[in-house]
């Protein structure tokens, strides 16, 4: 089985882009499955059950999503390989621009859109930058000047990348995608022992635990200070 | 390539100008510290930098030499002259295969594509955009120039066919339009900038129906402003040599001359519309049907005699337009021709 971990900011589309590419896999004759992971909320499993495509949701709350998504990827892959899915497509919202899911040797696609603004692409940390395929979405509302500075600069950040745009509400770019996918070479049957490819941030500080009073006296643990001048 | 992390910053970017925007994009500060290699300049984090700033050093450095070997493959060759692009056939959505020979499509020529909604116009773009090779639903090949394409075609970000525009684009930089086109100048990396930045702003003023300064946001443009700057930068500025076009609004905007313009900068257009108008100037039009290419018409003479007519109405139209604009009451308007 493959697995392909697919990230991006919020509202980037990366469940339209998942949908549509899993369209075009299926006709391959490839099994799908999907694991959606989110923080507060999400609606995406209802529309990938509807699309018939099985998939499991987990929302991590109070806790750093990056960091609950490594602490159940494992299982979630071992799920996937005990059903016989040929892909297991984890998607996952990067929420502080810092952290990423991605793992050695395993495909790695990030969604972006041009929307979020030209600067965009130098504000992404690993999830962008270690990315093996950039998917570039929402061009058909931009002007063309403004697709092709984009992908310049995001090709800027991560050369070695394949950038490709995909219209997510047609769907135009998801075939080429799908072909970009499964490789029999990337086949696992665990993920034990593998490593992601980008250390997640440290933050354990009195606030990660709970605290919600102001002041130094009640701040322990990792803090920083700004430097605040006159 | 193996080199370059012993090699002095200053000396890399006398060099290699162009990994002055690559540190800066990755917000690698180098202010004061040219005179290090590169080796020396990343040993210079500590950890909590490293960490913080999500510096992965193996990783920049393989990026640094890729950025190079792109850029020197990029400025070191004459642009690619796509002169015929050339589309085989394949089959429709039920199989079928399509009855037509070698299309071949010439640069300068305009070819119009019709075709009701989900008929298969988005595909038929695509499989050019990808350069298929029977490797796509339709099972068409794309040759360039005669040739099996280079996969650059299919993977390069700064090498793609097929540029776009649409009715539904919208500029969304909060950026004047001189200053706009400069950004876009930019990272084409073109020569002689400010005298291309002129050209083009001159150009779409020549297309839009109302004029338009330099100093204009771009997101305060008419529709008809917006999609001349659009027109013009894409024909000057971009490098793709298709542009495809999803209809042109009729309004502010010479159409005419901006296929025109298009034209004379030696793009190939192809353009879905079912604007009469728009329709008959193509040379020949696709008319796609159940996935399929159905049927490819040249526009008959007849059909060109009929344009004119339909040019004269459309002017008559628009007269009545100018008209209510300028708070005229309507009275006839004779026709100039």
């Amino acid at each position: 089985m493959n697995l392909v971990t697919v990230s991006g900011p919020p509202s980037s589309g990366k469940t339209s882009v998942i949908l549509k590419t899993i369209d075009s896999l299926k006709k391959q004759g490839l099994k799908i499955a999907v694991a959606k992971f989110d923080c507060l909320y999400t609606d995406d499993d209802i529309l990938y059950e509807k699309a018939g495509i099985p998939v499991k949701k987990g929302l991590s709350g109070a806790l750093c999503p990056d960091h609950y998504f490594v602490s159940n990827v494992e299982e979630i892959t071992n799920w996937a390989l005990k059903n016989k899915f040929d892909i297991l497509i984890s998607e996952s919202a990067g929420l502080c621009n810092r952290c990423s899911p991605y793992i050695k040797g395993i495909k790695a696609v990030c969604v972006i859109d041009n929307l979020s603004g030209i600067n965009t692409p130098k504000k992404i940390g690993p999830m962008l930058k270690t990315a093996d395929i950039v998917v570039i979405t929402k061009g058909d509302i931009v002007s063309q000047a403004e697709r092709e500075v984009f992908a310049s600069r995001v090709n800027t950040v991560n050369p070695s990348a394949i950038i490709m745009h995909i219209n997510g509400l047609t769907g135009q770019g998801s075939f080429e995608l799908s072909t970009l996918l499964y490789d029999e070479a990337l086949n696992i049957d665990s993920l034990k022992g593998m490593e992601l490819r980008f250390p997640m941030p440290a933050a354990l500080c009195s606030y990660c635990l709970g605290e919600t009073r102001i002041g130094e006296s009640y701040q322990m643990g990792n803090v920083r200070k700004m430097k605040v001048e006159d | 390539m193996a080199a370059i992390n012993n090699r002095k910053i200053s000396d890399l970017i006398f060099e290699f100008p162009f990994l002055a925007s690559f540190f800066s994009d990755n917000g690698l500060d180098i202010t004061g510290k040219e005179e290090l290699t590169l080796a020396e300049y990343f040993a210079g984090f500590d950890e909590d930098e490293i960490e913080d700033k999500a510096i992965d050093v193996d990783n920049l450095m393989f990026q640094i030499g890729e950025f190079i070997k792109q850029m020197i493959a990029f400025l070191g060759k004459e642009d690619d002259v796509v002169k015929t692009v050339t589309i085989l056939p394949g089959h429709d959505k039920s199989g079928n295969p399509e009855k037509f020979d070698d299309l071949v499509i010439r640069q300068g020529e305009i070819i119009c594509i019709v075709g009701p909604t989900g008929s298969g116009k988005s595909r038929l773009l695509g499989d050019i955009e990808w350069v298929a090779q029977g490797d796509t639903p339709t099972g068409r090949s794309v040759l360039v120039n005669d040739q099996v394409p280079d996969k650059k075609w299919r993977f390069s970000s700064a090498d793609k066919l097929v540029a776009q525009l649409s009715q539904n684009m919208n500029f969304v930089m909060d950026l004047s339009v001189y200053d706009f086109v400069e950004l876009h100048a930019e990272s084409r990396m073109v020569q002689n900038r400010e005298q291309v930045i002129k050209r083009i702003i001159n150009k779409a003023n020549s297309l839009a129906g109302e004029p338009f300064t330099p100093e204009t946001p771009i997101t305060s443009l008419s529709g008809g402003q917006s999609r001349a700057l659009m027109i013009a930068d894409t024909a000057i500025l971009s490098k793709s040599p298709i542009i495809l076009i999803d209809e042109i609004e009729n309004a502010g905007i010479d159409r005419k001359r901006a296929l025109g313009l298009l034209i004379s900068e030696d793009k190939i257009v192809l353009m879905a519309t079912h604007d009469p108008v728009l329709a008959l100037m193509g040379d020949r039009r696709i008319v796609i049907k159940n996935g399929g290419i159905h049927k490819v018409i040249e526009t008959t003479d007849e059909e060109r005699k009929i344009l004119s007519t339909l040019e004269d109405m459309d002017r008559i139209f628009l007269a009545y337009r100018t008209k209510l604009r300028q708070g005229d009451i309507i009275t006839k308007i004779e026709n100039t021709q």
